[in-house]
């Protein structure tokens, strides 16, 4: 009945409501070298993150660069100004990427961290800590994201603590590059054009074999239909333009015709160039 | 006698030269490449350049780190500017523990069009400091069409040595049998990464078996991009053509200077025949004043050249366009067929 007396911890979860953040792979390759490039001593590497906020609130994390830093039991020594150097130096390239938060790599939180966040929020009125795990501790690399959010009891501040917002991995420039090329430790050489294809066209063979298969199985049976995977066949399915075998043969070849003509001319070329550079160079004054 | 020759085995083996072992290899970090993708794109399509960090070990270049450049304004102040945020950079990243040996600078490029006169300077510029360096083209137009276009050049020592000499005529040419192609030197790359990144990208690869760049290689349309290819191959066919025209002018002007000479050596010998029997003097047979045995200045080659290698260029990446497109038309007929 004493209702009135009791106050409630609030966790203002409105502010995190629409709060995520977005990583290139860029910044995950430079935590990563940096780890593998710390000095001996060091346990973990911390540093900051660079990038911009989107208007819908979204971080985007682009950017990152190390800084060099101390730790004891219980105290953090950062090195602010070379800090703000490469600040200043990364700025001048990119003045669009400011300070978006900061990065250790470790799993969890420890107190010191909250030391370093502090000083981070000096910087940036809500920056995001980033934690990659380099040491695979649960058997995978997580990599996690937090803000900071206060705790308070009715009107007075108790604590802030680090709350995880969700992180989003955008793979699609390590995708440009290809996978292939990213996940051995060394490639012997870039692949060439067509040699892309081939993979490409295997892949889309590979696909094509799969719906083909899955097709076969729930018409004997062997597999429940799945209604929306069966409206997502015939959806690409009808994908394929409806042209008629003649106007279609007739685009076909049209384009056929265009590329073996660009071929043709670019080998006159090449025979051109070669004429041109016999008579410039064998011509003799007499 | 014994200490003198001691003495000179001694001197002698100070005197040799180390073998300086061939460029075989350019070796990459998967970082390097992130990098030089991400900052080419964002400004795409102005031209950037970066610095490239790592270490010459025998007959590989190690490149493991690098960093932008920032855009310069016309403005001369900005020089040392310029010095100074590279020599910031450096400090900043030894700190680290990054390589702190430029080997060498990237830049993009649009459509491949990056053999100018400012490359080749700019390659006699790091030579100077520099024993090995190499130059990183990356064309981010080709990265739309799913391909990595990512180059490693380098100058052939003989170039370099007639470039120093700054001579291009055809006999020194024809003497070092040098011609079109041997100017750039191309070398493979080979990419390596750490074992935590590919850990962590075997891990973080996405489950479907398509990626982003299988669907930009199978789009349809390439026509945009050969036609633009195409505008600046017949450019560059106009600026071979003058240079065609120059080398005519030249030979024509040398082959009327030299008839001009003969007449006018042979009006010498008759006059002086004439003297001869008169028992005057005979004058010279030569005549520096005279302005028709002015030597003529045979034009460089160098720009002849340079655009020779453009087009070459040009036609190369023509084909391979052309070729993808082959295998795309004939996938969506037989998928058409069916």
């Amino acid at each position: 009945m004493a209702n009135g007396d009791r106050t409630v911890l609030q966790f203002s979860t409105q502010s995190t409501a629409n709060f995520s953040a977005e990583v290139h792979p860029l910044v995950i390759f430079n935590i990563c070298d940096c780890y593998v490039r710390r000095p001996d001593q060091a346990e973990r590497v911390i540093g900051t993150l660079l990038g911009s906020v989107l208007s819908d609130g979204t971080v985007d994390i682009r950017n990152s660069y190390a800084v060099p830093h101390t730790e004891s039991a219980d105290q953090v020594a950062l090195d602010i100004e070379y800090h703000h150097n490469l600040l200043v130096s990364h700025q001048k390239v990119n003045p669009k990427e400011v300070i978006v938060g900061w990065y250790s790599t470790g799993l969890g939180v420890t107190g010191r961290s909250a030391l370093i966040h502090d000083f981070y929020s000096r910087e940036v009125p809500n920056p995001v800590h980033l934690t990659v795990d380099t040491g695979f501790r649960n058997g995978e690399g997580t990599i996690k994201a937090y803000v900071s959010v206060n705790l308070a009891l009715g009107d007075r501040q108790l604590a802030s603590q680090f709350q995880e917002i969700p992180l989003n991995l955008r793979m699609v420039e390590a995708e440009l590059l290809g996978f292939d090329i990213l996940k051995t430790t060394s490639v012997d050489k870039l692949p060439t054009d067509l040699e892309g294809m081939e993979v490409t066209m295997q892949r889309l063979l590979a696909l094509i074999d799969d719906i083909y298969k899955y097709v076969d199985d729930v018409v004997e049976g062997r597999v429940a239909a799945d209604n929306s995977i069966g409206r997502f066949i015939s959806d690409t399915v009808a994908a394929l333009p409806k042209l008629s075998p003649p106007a279609f043969d007739k685009l076909v070849n049209d384009s056929l015709q265009d590329q073996l003509l660009l071929l043709y001319l670019s080998s006159i070329t090449r025979t051109q160039l070669a004429l041109a550079e016999k008579l410039n160079t064998a011509a003799q004054i007499l | 006698m014994a200490a003198s020759s001691t003495a000179r085995s001694f001197l002698q083996v100070a005197a040799t030269e180390e073998v300086v072992s061939p460029l075989r290899v350019v070796q990459i970090e998967g970082l390097v490449i992130l990098k030089i993708i991400k900052h080419c794109k964002e400004f795409s399509p102005a031209l950037v350049t970066g610095q490239l960090l790592g270490l010459d070990v025998g007959s590989v270049l190690e490149v493991t780190n690098c960093f932008p450049f920032p855009i310069r304004e016309e403005d001369e102040e900005i020089e040392a500017d310029g010095a100074n945020y590279q020599l910031e950079m450096m400090r900043c990243l030894r700190e680290v523990n990054v390589d702190n040996n430029t080997v060498g600078w990237y830049q993009s490029t649009i459509l491949g069009s990056y053999q100018t006169v400012e490359l080749i300077e700019t390659f006699m510029n790091y030579q100077e400091n520099i024993r090995r360096c190499v130059c990183i083209i990356y064309d981010p137009s080709r990265s739309n069409q799913g391909v990595l276009a990512l180059k490693a050049l380098k100058l052939s020592d003989s170039f370099m040595e007639l470039y120093r000499a700054n001579s291009f005529t055809g006999e020194k040419l024809r003497e070092k049998n040098l011609s079109w192609v041997d100017i750039f030197e191309e070398i493979p790359i080979k990419v390596s990464n750490s074992a935590l990144i590919s850990a962590f990208m075997t891990e973080l690869e996405s489950d479907t078996s398509v990626t982003q760049c299988d669907y930009d290689r199978l789009q349809l349309s390439s026509n945009p991009y050969m036609e633009r290819n195409m505008e600046f191959l017949i450019e560059c066919m106009d600026d071979l053509s003058m240079e065609q025209q120059k080398f005519q002018f030249y030979y024509r002007s040398l082959s009327r200077q030299q008839a001009q000479q003969q007449a006018w050596l042979q009006k010498r010998r008759s006059e002086n025949m004439a003297r001869k029997a008169a028992g005057e003097e005979p004058l010279p047979e030569e005549d520096p004043t005279n302005p028709i045995f002015k030597p003529i200045p045979e034009p460089s080659r160098l720009e002849s050249f340079l655009i020779t290698n453009q087009i070459a260029n040009y036609c190369n990446q023509i084909n391979g366009v052309a070729g993808q497109s082959f295998n795309r038309l004939y996938l969506m007929k037989s998928l058409h067929d069916n």
